[in-house]
């Protein structure tokens, strides 16, 4: 399977990354070659093979059904969480509008 | 006295025990190393003053009572980029992070910190640690210390832990922190001469290290010996809640257990693993490990590991699509670069930010893992990627039934020049064909130093181990490294 430059496009938008006309045409072969690559999986017999998510042998964890259990995680650290933001307005993050 | 740079972190820990020097004598000499070491571009964000910290309060505990002393006390780091370090820039060698000051400390590195480690700086890195020569950071490439013999052309220190490794080849750090997701702590510490292990997945907690591929994504050490590799993974290691993929055991007394005696021991060598066009020299030194091994007790045992030419497809397919779900959070919101766009609304924020914000490397990951995650391509790609690396974890627990670790070269070449594989991303992915496989069945695998190539560059050998054993790797690492021809490291030329 090869993907086509509409393809290429579509997957940006996808991925919200804009790409110019010149920045498609550079990625289209690249994505290609790397698609064709991985393609040599087909050549492997993997009838009644259950897919591998994770290596760990061990149970999810549910955590502690208390409130706050984990000082790191816990509430109340709002401002430690706008810290980092580009916007923030009266305790919110500020994006630009959604609606009309 | 020698010079406290060229001490090992175990020769630094027992010399302040001892009183040969202070820990702020430490820190005030690496200080100095750090700040004279632009040139190599390892460290990103310089923290003096957190290493003279942990040392006045290692001093400090030392007049009081000396076994009121932590691990790691007297002992500076280098710190990943990769690492959320509270109130210190962390940015990923990313334009997307930008200025970015976590709140929190990575569990790692609070791990390190309350062993009594204090923190140099932030190493530069690969961006999002997407990358094998150090080429894709936001920040400019990190300059290995390491130079072709007659040559002064740049050369990589791999990557993507490149800051990392590069700073404990060039002493501007006793041991760093390093991440591996397919070969990110093992190849740079082949390319720089040191040593690098990646634990078991789980073992270290992932909390606070900004996330690559999630299934694959584990911290460890890199150090300019075994023993050090050791002492800091102690540190390192262990259960946390925060981390739902954790592993609740505890941890093993690594240091103490090293033994390079391997009498009873089977190493497995792995047919698969000679593969066409592996230049002489680095099969040469393979066969050397194996003929070290067996001098120091160990019964070399031909295994077979059928999928191992997989791997590296099956990784491209799997990392990338991890990648693109968690590369997602990256949407100019809640932290780093913002983009806006003039009269644009929520979405051409999104795209604008996200593609000034990433790299090229970046946005190619980005965009396999969106195709091969997308409706109509992924069981066709994403679930025969993860059914393929069932057969490979397969492969390796066949093989541990008839062997107790695994002896490879760590990369097929030596190190290479900046510029040189840039422009072929897959030749550039190839550099981790060997290491890839230990990181699809979650391994435990480290990196030793065996030797140099006809340029006077590192190589180095891998050593694979079962599930949880970390001890068998170290302990081979330690064989390996007793009978190698030590390697001196590069003198300063920055």
């Amino acid at each position: 399977m090869s993907v086509t430059i509409e393809q290429v496009r579509h997957i940006a938008n996808l991925a919200r990354i804009h790409l110019s006309d010149e920045q498609a045409e550079t990625l289209l072969p690249e994505l290609n070659n790397i698609l064709g690559w991985v393609e040599q999986l087909g050549e492997v017999d993997t009838d009644g093979v259950e897919p591998l998510a994770t290596v760990i042998d061990q149970q999810m964890r549910l955590r502690e059904d208390v409130i706050n259990a984990i000082p790191e995680t816990a509430g109340n650290r709002r401002d430690d969480v706008l810290s980092n933001a580009p916007e923030a307005q009266h305790g919110f993050f500020a994006v630009p509008k959604v609606i009309e | 006295m020698s010079d406290i740079l060229d001490l090992t972190i175990a020769q630094l820990r027992d010399g302040f025990r001892k009183g040969d020097f202070s820990a702020t004598e430490i820190a005030t000499r690496y200080n100095e190393a750090v700040d004279a070491s632009d040139a190599l571009n390892a460290y990103l964000e310089k923290t003096p003053e957190l290493a003279l910290e942990a040392a006045k309060a290692a001093d400090e505990a030392k007049a009081k009572a000396s076994d009121s002393l932590k691990p790691l006390s007297g002992i500076p780091l280098g710190m990943k980029d990769l690492f959320a370090t509270e109130g210190v820039t962390t940015s990923a060698g990313s334009k997307m992070l930008g200025n970015f000051k976590p709140p929190y400390e990575s569990t790692v590195s609070a791990n390190l910190k309350a062993a009594g480690a204090g923190m140099l700086g932030k190493l530069n890195m690969d961006e999002f640690a997407m990358g094998s020569s150090n080429e894709t950071c936001a920040h400019g490439p990190v300059i290995s210390p390491w130079r072709r013999e007659g040559s002064n052309a740049a050369i990589t220190p791999g990557g993507s832990s490149g800051g990392s490794a590069a700073a404990v080849a060039a002493r501007i750090a006793p041991g760093a922190t390093g991440t591996d997701t397919g070969g990110s702590i093992r190849q740079p510490a082949a390319f720089t001469g040191i040593a690098g292990i990646k634990p078991t997945y789980g073992r270290c907690s992932r909390w606070g290290i900004v996330s690559f591929a999630s299934s694959l994504d584990q911290a460890g050490p890199m150090a300019r010996t075994v023993r050090d590799c050791a002492i800091m993974l102690e540190a390192m290691a262990g259960f946390d809640p925060k981390d739902s993929t954790s592993i609740d055991a505890p941890v093993p007394q690594w240091e103490k257990g090293l033994s390079s005696d391997l009498k009873g021991k089977r190493v497995g060598i792995p047919r698969e693993y000679r593969i066409d066009g592996t230049p002489a020299e680095i099969d040469a030194l393979w066969e050397q490990g194996v003929e070290w091994l067996r001098d120091a007790g160990a019964e070399p045992v031909e295994i077979s590991l059928p999928h191992t030419k997989y791997a590296l497809p099956t990784y491209y397919i799997i990392a990338p699509a991890e990648a693109s779900s968690n590369l997602a959070r990256y949407d100019g919101v809640r932290y780093g670069l913002r983009e806006k766009v003039e009269g644009g609304g929520l979405h051409d924020m999104y795209k604008a930010t996200r593609s000034e914000g990433f790299g090229d490397e970046v946005k190619r990951r980005i965009m396999i893992g969106t195709y091969v995650l997308s409706a109509g391509f992924y069981d066709a790609y994403f679930t025969k990627a993860q059914k393929v690396r069932a057969l490979i974890k397969q492969d390796f627990r066949k093989a541990f039934e008839q062997c107790d670790m695994i002896l490879t070269p760590t990369a097929p070449s030596a190190a290479f020049g900046l510029g040189e594989k840039s422009d072929d991303p897959i030749a550039m992915y190839l550099n981790d064909v060997f290491a890839v496989p230990a990181s699809l069945a979650g391994l435990p695998a480290m990196s030793v130093p065996g030797g140099v190539d006809k340029d006077g560059l590192p190589l180095g050998l891998h050593l694979i181990g079962n599930e949880m054993d970390e001890q068998s790797v170290l302990n081979a690492g330690l064989a390996i490294e007793e009978r190698a021809p030590s390697i001196e490291l590069p003198g300063k030329w920055w």
